[in-house]
């Protein structure tokens, strides 16, 4: 037989060839029954080739490109573990960042890998099936890579030791625990536009830059190596997400409302969860990168603007939440830290008030805030502190019930007043921080109210272990909860100074310096 | 009109990319910090294989590109001679 | 010369996370493999219920009729994690790449005996959408699987039979062309010996228990399907023609080889745990492989004619022998 002369396929037909053409129209099961998921959120897709993948990786391009980053990274992090690498940090105040990271963020990871094999499995075309799946992969090397790089910081500082049992028990660690289960237990549509796009899109650079950058100014390489490499997934993963609502836009007019909704529920919600990364840049760097003003203005307000501009021609507005966030930027970071220094005896990290000079760069990051609001607490508790009363919060406070936080937030026009919002729902009150969070929960009242809240579980008498006796004389209801925590008393929690890591940080350096 | 960019880890490898990225790119502005480089540049950028394997002294692939990309944004059209990014206001 | 390098020695407070020494000692080092898999997957207080599955918690173990004490102890033997998978499978994927770069440099699909080709074609590259299937399954495996032990492993076959379907589809352009891959595609959706393996495939799609999934995908279908085509078919091609087929199936060659102790090591430890779990293995096992060799005998008969009675009773043969070392059989 002749072989005909083989024209070469161009790029997109060959990588069609390799994904869309391997999918056939069944016949002896009901596609609606392979695909069960499809129709209930009210999204209307006509034709599922319509999707542009617009990176064309096959599977063989996927891992030899992610085996030469892997090889790459685990280099570093060798390297890291062999020299000692955490002492080169600034000062082992850094390493908090990394427990706040490990125990709040990491876990996530693990929830998006398993919630991109569920919508990898779902949706209805092959082509963004195998992007959703490809991203599957890539999160559950991001869970890995992580607890991989901060093991070697778990074996010298306490508070990372506990960081999976405490994710789906500890008070503020329910914040981006909620914030994922929110996102996997919606349906398939929504969840590629929660966290496809306005996680892994709109918000993204606001949690990896800073801390990353943090990373690199802390001297911190092994997770500087990490972020760095997840980054270039992070790339793919934007583009899924951008992909994904161009297309659903395009698909319906019918879709625009339901679209605009979810961008204005997960905008709100995600931004909420970065009040975490807001107070880490702004309180708990010794090195700052820049202010969490700063890297709203450019991440959020530049480039968020830039992307709303472009998605305008679809009809899709700003976030509805959108111009408080841009007021509140000056003053969120500053309500967050002092919250965990009020709890720092219930958080497996440490907490410190800033030194003058950190106040002083907040004082110029702040000009309309810090010295008129904050200041004045942080020296006041400083001096309780010098004065041998360094303060601990020893009740317990309110949480909005859908982001969980506590309720410290104030009013967008009047930072004196704290914020609350509450609702009536089948015969109990709801309470919020803001306009956005009860809006989200009005919409869906029967899912919020399952919420698992700390606050009320502790108080329900649902967080004490086997052993907790409340009717013994000695009954210590916050010491019983932090044993149920899994949290060391005196070692995992409690200010900086004199704490073990900072005498351990301190003798070890001495150790690798002096003779 | 905005600007797109793309970020990439700072290396012997991208060096070259860089490099042809800035000849083929007349307005695009080049970012250098400790570990990462990133270009800038007003509506649409191009990364050309041919361009990058002149500088390279070797064959390129432009899916390579992922090995030492930071991040990017912009819609991406991906070609196997090019690699463009670009926002439509 | 010996150069004895020193480093600070600095005691460590701790070798590892609480969790994990809890499994493996309060004094031992852990394995990368260890410290990205055990307990991972959340545990307890979910906020929400799924939408799409009220029934259910975001993870459950009732998804399956299996039990498990700990869902842990399904430990992959080959201990892949996210860098020790891609790293065996670039390595795997780069001798496939020399391996497709030998035949197309030397013209060996040009030069390829006519007949051996047309059976090649026929067989192999409808088997793509075989593997697609797969692929779902490990999606959904993972997804709805309980314990990252299991579901990790889940999603990587997934993959990987992704990966197949792709080479499949590369040696159907190789030893074919455009039109020889569509015509695949049509005997997949219209020939009749190819209709019996497609309703397999599209029965295991709506499959409720992710366990009873694994046995139809990797005991009953993969273990014969993969025996049949990369050890008996291939067998009989390299007789007649030469290895230009096993160069270009390279892949699922090791592949197999790979997952298959993955799966026995499974089905082993779910076998051993309870005897609830055994009979229920034992049914689950009865009916599919039932179905697929009745799904895999036409095509038998189609690659191999008069040698396909005895090559599917070998294919048989392997099967029982992976299922008495897991227990299910005497």
């Amino acid at each position: 037989m002749d072989m005909k002369v083989n024209k070469k396929l161009n790029m997109k037909d060959r990588y069609n060839l390799m994904t869309r053409d391997l999918d056939w129209e069944p016949s002896y099961q009901k596609k609606s029954d392979i695909f069960p998921y499809l129709e209930y959120e009210g999204i209307k897709i006509h034709d599922w080739s319509k999707f542009e993948d617009p990176f064309r990786l096959t599977m063989d391009a996927y891992w030899k490109y992610q085996a030469e980053k892997e090889k790459k990274l685990y280099a570093i992090i060798d390297a890291f573990n062999q020299n000692n690498g955490h002492l080169q940090v600034t000062d082992a105040r850094y390493v908090n960042a990394l427990k706040l990271f490990l125990t709040g963020v990491s876990p996530l990871e693990y929830m998006a890998h398993r919630g991109f094999a569920h919508v990898g499995r779902q949706l209805g075309g092959a082509g963004p099936r195998v992007a959703c799946l490809m991203q599957s992969l890539d999160e559950i090397r991001h869970s890995q890579t992580q607890i991989h790089s901060m093991s070697n910081y778990n074996k010298f500082y306490n508070g990372f030791q506990n960081f999976r049992h405490q994710h789906d028990r500890v008070w503020y660690l329910s914040v981006p625990k909620s914030f994922f289960d929110d996102a996997v237990t919606a349906g398939p549509f929504e969840f590629m536009v929660s966290i496809g796009f306005a996680f892994e899109y709109v918000l993204t650079n606001l949690l990896f830059v800073p801390f990353v950058s943090g990373a690199a100014y802390n001297g911190d390489m092994a997770a500087m190596a990490f972020g760095f490499s997840a980054q270039s997934d992070e790339a793919r993963h934007m583009t899924l997400g951008l992909e994904m609502i161009k297309f659903i836009l395009e698909q319906d007019p019918d879709n625009l409302p339901i679209v605009q909704r979810w961008i204005d529920k997960w905008f709100w919600r995600g931004y909420r969860v970065l009040t975490l990364v807001a107070m880490m840049m702004d309180y708990m760097l010794p090195k700052r990168v820049m202010s969490w003003k700063e890297a709203w203005e450019t991440y959020a307000e530049q480039n968020g603007g830039a992307l709303f501009a472009d998605l305008a021609r679809y009809g899709i507005t700003v976030p509805a939440g959108w111009t408080q966030a841009c007021k509140d930027k000056d003053h969120i970071s500053h309500q967050a830290w002092a919250t965990f220094y009020n709890y720092g005896a219930a958080a497996p990290f440490h907490t410190w008030t800033p030194s003058e000079s950190e106040m002083q760069w907040l004082s110029e990051k702040y000009p309309d805030t810090f010295d008129k609001y904050y200041r004045p607490r942080f020296e006041h508790w400083a001096k309780e502190q010098k004065e041998g009363k360094r303060f601990y919060n020893t009740t317990l406070p309110m949480l909005c019930q859908t982001c969980q936080i506590p309720m410290v937030f104030t009013e967008p026009d009047d930072p004196t007043k704290i914020a609350y919002r509450e609702s009536d729902y089948s015969g109990m009150k709801y309470h919020f921080c803001s306009d956005g969070c009860k809006g989200i929960f009005d919409h869906e009242p029967e899912k919020y109210i399952q919420a698992w809240m700390p606050v009320h579980q502790i108080y329900q008498g649902n967080c004490f272990t086997p052993e907790a006796d409340p009717t013994a004389a000695d009954f210590n209801p916050l010491a019983e909860v932090l044993k149920w925590y899994r949290m060391e008393m005196g070692k995992d929690n409690l200010d900086f100074e004199g704490s073990q890591d900072q005498k351990n940080f301190k003798a070890w350096r001495d150790l690798a310096t002096a003779n | 009109m905005s600007n797109v960019f793309i970020a990439f880890q700072r290396n012997e490898e991208t060096r070259c990319i860089v490099d042809a990225i800035m000849a083929d790119n007349p307005n695009a502005v080049i970012n250098l910090q400790p570990a990462m480089v990133r270009i800038d540049a007003p509506n649409t950028l191009v990364v050309r294989r041919s361009t990058v394997e002149e500088q390279m002294g070797r064959q390129f692939d432009l899916q390579e590109l992922h090995v030492n990309l930071i991040t990017l944004t912009g819609h991406i059209d991906e070609t196997e001679d090019e690699f463009t990014l670009s926002w439509k206001h | 010369m010996h150069i004895d390098l020193r480093t600070v020695n600095i005691e460590p407070l701790r070798q590892t996370f609480d969790h994990i020494a809890a499994r493996i000692g309060p004094d031992k080092q852990a394995s990368r493999y260890l410290e990205g898999t055990m307990d991972v997957q959340a545990a307890a207080n979910f906020h929400y219920r799924p939408t799409w599955d009220p029934e259910h918690e975001i993870f459950d173990a009732t998804r399956t009729a299996i039990t498990m004490k700990d869902w842990y102890a399904l430990k992959d033997p080959r201990q892949l994690y996210y860098g020790s998978y891609t790293a065996s499978r670039a390595r795997m994927q780069e001798t496939a790449e020399a391996d497709f770069d030998f035949v197309e440099t030397r013209g060996l699909a040009d030069s390829y005996d006519d007949a051996a080709r047309r059976t090649a074609l026929d067989f192999y590259i409808p088997l793509r959408h075989v593997a697609w299937g797969a692929n779902m399954n490990g999606a959904s495996m993972c997804a709805y699987g309980f314990g990252t032990a299991i579901t990790q492993p889940c999603l990587y076959q997934g993959m990987d039979q992704l990966g197949v379907a792709q080479y499949l589809t590369r040696m159907g352009l190789v030893l074919g062309d455009q039109g020889e891959v569509q015509a695949a595609k049509q005997a997949w959706m219209d020939a009749p010996q190819w209709q019996e393996l497609r309703r397999y495939v599209e029965d295991t799609l709506v499959l409720k228990d992710w366990f009873e999934m694994f046995v139809a995908q990797h005991v009953a279908l993969d273990a014969m399907l993969f025996a049949l085509a990369y050890t008996e078919v291939d067998q009989a091609l390299n007789a007649k023609a030469g290895p230009t087929v096993s160069l270009m199936t390279r892949f699922q060659t090791e592949l197999f080889e790979d997952s298959s102790k993955w799966v026995d090591a499974s089905l082993k430890i779910a076998t051993a745990e309870n005897p609830e779990n055994k009979l229920q293995l034992q049914t689950w096992i009865a009916h599919w492989r039932a179905r697929a060799v009745k799904a895999l005998q036409p095509l038998a008969q189609q690659a191999l004619g008069a040698d396909s009675e005895a090559a599917l009773t070998r294919v048989a043969a392997r099967l029982d022998t992976r299922l008495v070392k897991a227990g299910l059989l005497a």
